[in-house]
């Protein structure tokens, strides 16, 4: 593999880990504020409780995802470096903001959360949980306003003299549109885990006839908040599918298979065999109407298939070499008024020159073959962002159904009523992780072949390192995280088992199956 | 909109106080963690070791994190060439720096020497190696390092991770162990008592002196390398493009910008005064604040001596001159530069705020008596 396989799999694989700590920090953090309110304005004790038992399992996830965060932050440099030059002076901003405004939050009061309980008054721990949760939210945004960046490079503009991209609209950087809904999105997921979590280890004491108050209770607080996230996700996820019809409209017909541009209203595809020689899709069973209303909230407007998009894809490389040209020439004939205004013209497909790059280093030699190559590397990986897109969407829902059949149980004080639910409660702990997982590949995958969508391919970004060091960094990494995950799940099953410990540990006979 | 070359020093600036912020907080943390095996010799001398920074740390270590991303942010090539140039090197840094948090959180939650000596070790490593790389690292930079920048300012780098540790690497890289070393059992003298106290800051005050010795002797050393310097250059708000300028290679020119500005010469002052000043308080036990208030001046004095020795480099290249970065060639835009200003002038100060606030409800020694009715909760 070369350098840049190496370090996209690098950069894969610690993303995806670091992945299953931050949902569990986002939700845990919120429902640990929600379970102090209740302390604080009932007094109960039994809440407190509550909140130092999954404070508890909420500190272990939590050092695991301040540990695997910091690789993501060094990654840029270390492996990247082209990108961070590129791009550094929009991407770097949002990054160094979030350390100032979130991290420091977080990171400050998660320390007194765990010990100032004797040294604060009731309502100032409650404060410092709610800061906690709040710094975990605002990291998220603004990783994700750095990541919708990607998606949606608004607000920024090629600069000749210094060969980068630079900031030209802030404002637009920071309310892009595709940020906004990523950021509900992505944190309604969290949201969405940390009451799954909850609810899945609360079901465990139920079954095993344990912690009765505190798992009820746990359960009814975990039902409700992971109701409402599991719709917000839902909905925000239509609102994301609009969104990108409208900035991303590659990966929106790679998500759909739809080679062609269909009629208005453009059907869904509901299943189907994808098949990237042929550029068709096989065994679709279609449901009429479904994606042109999602896509275009509309009845009459069209979404464009892959084929057309590719055509697009060809005038953009053809434009982008006028570009390449002229910067070119402006090497020797600086500030030539004509060249400078060819440029500016056409500086905005400057990205689409540089796909050529993968076929011939100097891109204005190719030959016509090769930017039809280039224009059909623009579609990403069709079939596994397909069914990864159905999965995601089908555990959306499955989330919804199993919330609401909980939350309808706890509002009739029934919660224990099925033991078979229990169960599936149990064993559908692991399913947000996997939506979550499954959906970072579809919002990454997707973006593929660019770093910075028609700007800047990913093949261009990494540093010039040795195949040999990524190998290391690779191995490291793979050796090392495997260690700590270890760890870390031994010492959570090990947490949950033992149970919040002011409560009586029964011996661990559990009850004979029924 | 403020002037370019104004907000170009500024920054400049603001990395000197990040890089002080991440050795005066996350250093202490560090030293202490250096110092743990040697001050904690039972099991719960260790843990009270553990617990002054237990509460603390994550935040320290958002110093490093921000640095991070403010390299990033306000001076992208410096970011691109050091990380990614230093890649192996970072690696090691990285590894260490992972061990620190689930070193902590997970140490204590389970019985066993076994498993807590593991754990004691991954905490020594997680303060040494962050701390020499550092060190290493600033040695590195004050030689030149070997990269080039293509046309497209595309980097290419020809070190190795070797080569890194070079003699006069090596001795920057004692100084920066020897400096936080100092500076942890400078805080480990406020937080306990006792016996760990004792021993905090005599091993403190030995690092202190050590410190101050290499590093004279560091000045010396750096007096005879080659530096570099700017023959020509586009202006103080010129577009960044490293490759606008000439620069030549000569001996004794990290000295050059104390003969013109004599005034630069309160760095290593600063650096060697506090450093005694903090060695004598730890040896005659006496004034624990001032004497971490000095330690923390010191850190401050020795960076400054690297940054200023350096001006206007901030990476000079020993392959190619040329490529070298520099404050007025390797920033971000004007605009970046100024919209980090504002968020950095609104959101620092209330930073450093809820920090003093949770420092002061976190006030006062931790004592065997605390650890042990917050058994489960306590590291």
């Amino acid at each position: 593999m070369d350098v840049v396989a190496l370090s996209r799999l690098q950069f894969g694989l610690t993303a995806m880990y670091h992945f299953l700590f931050v949902p569990l920090t986002l939700g845990l953090s919120v429902i640990l504020a929600i379970m102090e309110s209740i302390y604080v304005t009932t007094g109960r004790t039994i809440w407190r409780d509550m909140v130092k038992f999954w404070g508890l399992l909420f500190g272990i996830n939590f050092a695991m995802g301040v540990a695997t965060g910091i690789t993501m932050e060094f990654q840029f440099g270390t492996n990247w470096a082209y990108y961070s030059h590129y791009v550094g002076d929009i991407f770097g901003a949002p990054l160094a903001i979030e350390g100032l405004m979130a991290f420091f939050l977080e990171a400050t009061f998660v320390g007194l959360f765990f010990f100032g309980w004797e040294r604060l008054t009731r309502v100032q721990h409650l404060a410092v949980t709610a800061f906690m949760a709040l710094g975990t939210n605002l990291s998220a945004l603004w990783i994700l306003i750095a990541n919708g960046w990607m998606q949606y490079p608004v607000g920024a503009r090629f600069n000749l003299d210094t060969m980068r991209m630079e900031v030209s609209d802030f404002a637009a950087v920071l309310f892009n549109p595709v940020a906004q809904d990523k950021f509900v999105h992505t944190v309604s997921a969290g949201y969405v885990t940390g009451a799954m979590f909850v609810l899945s280890v609360s079901a465990y004491y139920l079954l095993r006839g344990r912690n009765r108050p505190l798992a009820l209770r746990s359960m009814t607080v975990a039902a409700s908040f992971g109701l409402a996230s599991a719709l917000s996700v839902v909905v925000l996820g239509d609102e994301s599918g609009y969104t990108a019809s409208a900035n991303q409209k590659m990966k929106i017909a790679a998500i759909e298979a739809m080679w062609q541009t269909e009629p208005a209203p453009a059907p869904f595809t509901l299943v189907g065999l994808p098949d990237t020689e042929a550029r068709e899709t096989k065994y679709a069973i279609k449901i009429p109407w479904v994606l042109g209303l999602v896509a275009t909230r509309s009845i009459d407007k069209p979404v464009a298939g892959i084929e057309e998009l590719v055509g697009d894809a060809r005038k953009r490389i053809a434009s982008g070499l006028v570009a390449y040209r002229a910067m070119e020439e402006l090497r020797t004939r600086r500030g030539d008024p004509v060249l400078t205004a060819t440029f500016d013209a056409h500086v905005g497909d400057l990205g689409y020159a540089l796909l050529l790059k993968r076929y011939m280093p100097t891109v204005t030699d190719a030959t016509p073959a090769q930017i039809e190559a280039a224009a059909w590397d623009t579609v990403p990986a069709v079939l596994p962002l397909f069914w990864s897109f159905r999965f995601m969407v089908a555990l959306g829902f499955y989330f919804i159904a199993l919330f609401a059949a909980m939350f309808y149980l706890a509002s009739s004080r029934r919660l224990e009523r099925w033991r078979w639910l229990l169960w599936v409660c149990l064993w559908s702990l692991p399913l947000p992780w996997l939506a979550a997982e499954v959906g970072w590949y579809v919002a990454e995958g997707g973006r593929q072949p660019w770093t910075i969508d028609g700007v800047l391919p990913t093949f261009l970004s990494a540093s010039s390192v040795s195949a040999a060091d990524v190998w290391t960094s690779l191995a490291a990494f793979v050796v090392f995280y495997s260690a700590l995950a270890v760890v870390e799940i031994y010492l959570m099953v090990r947490t949950i088992r033992r149970g919040p410990e002011d409560q009586p540990v029964p011996a661990l006979s559990p009850r004979p199956a029924e | 909109m403020i002037d370019y070359e104004i907000l170009r020093l500024l920054w400049w600036a603001v990395l000197g106080i990040l890089l002080v912020g991440i050795a005066v907080m996350d250093g202490f943390d560090m030293g202490a963690a250096i110092l743990l095996p040697l001050v904690g010799r039972s099991d719960m001398e260790r843990r009270i070791v553990i617990n002054t920074v237990g509460p603390v740390w994550e935040g320290n270590q958002v110093w490093l994190i921000l640095g991070g991303g403010a390299i990033f942010a306000a001076w992208p090539p410096l970011y691109a060439v050091a990380f990614s140039g230093f890649y192996l090197a970072m690696l090691l840094l990285l590894c260490a720096l992972i061990l620190r948090p689930v070193g902590f959180k997970f140490r204590s939650k389970l019985e066993g020497t076994r498993w807590r000596g593991i754990w004691d070790t991954a905490l020594f490593l997680g303060g040494l190696v962050p701390a020499l790389v550092f060190g290493v690292a600033f040695g590195n930079v004050l030689q030149g390092v070997p990269f080039r920048l293509d046309e497209t300012l595309r980097l290419s780098y020809a070190g190795t991770l070797l080569g890194l540790f070079n003699p006069f690497a090596l001795l920057c890289g004692l100084v920066s162990v020897a400096m936080i070393t100092m500076h942890g059992g400078a805080y480990l003298a406020c937080k306990t008592e006792g016996q760990i106290r004792d021993r905090a800051q005599r091993l403190g005050s030995v690092a202190g002196l050590v410190m101050v010795v290499l590093f004279i002797l560091g000045g010396i050393w750096a007096a005879k390398i080659d530096g570099y310097v700017v023959t020509q250059f586009g202006g103080v708000d010129a577009p960044s493009n490293p490759l606008t300028k000439e620069v030549a290679r000569q001996a004794g020119a990290l000295m050059l910008n104390y003969g013109s500005h004599p005034w630069i010469m309160l760095a290593p002052i600063l650096g060697i005064a506090a450093g005694l000043v903090a060695v004598a308080l730890m040896r005659a036990r006496r004034g624990r604040g001032l004497a971490f208030i000095a330690s923390a001046l010191a850190i401050a004095g020795v960076i400054a001596t690297a940054g200023v020795s350096l001006f206007p480099f901030l990476l000079p290249s020993s392959l190619d001159p040329k490529s070298s970065l520099t404050v007025w060639d390797a920033s971000s835009s004007v605009t970046t530069l100024a919209i980090m200003t504002a968020v950095t002038v609104i959101f620092l100060p209330i930073v450093v705020i809820y920090t003093a606030w949770v420092y002061r409800v976190l006030r006062g020694p931790v004592t065997a008596e605390q650890i042990e009715r917050d058994s489960h909760t306590a590291y």
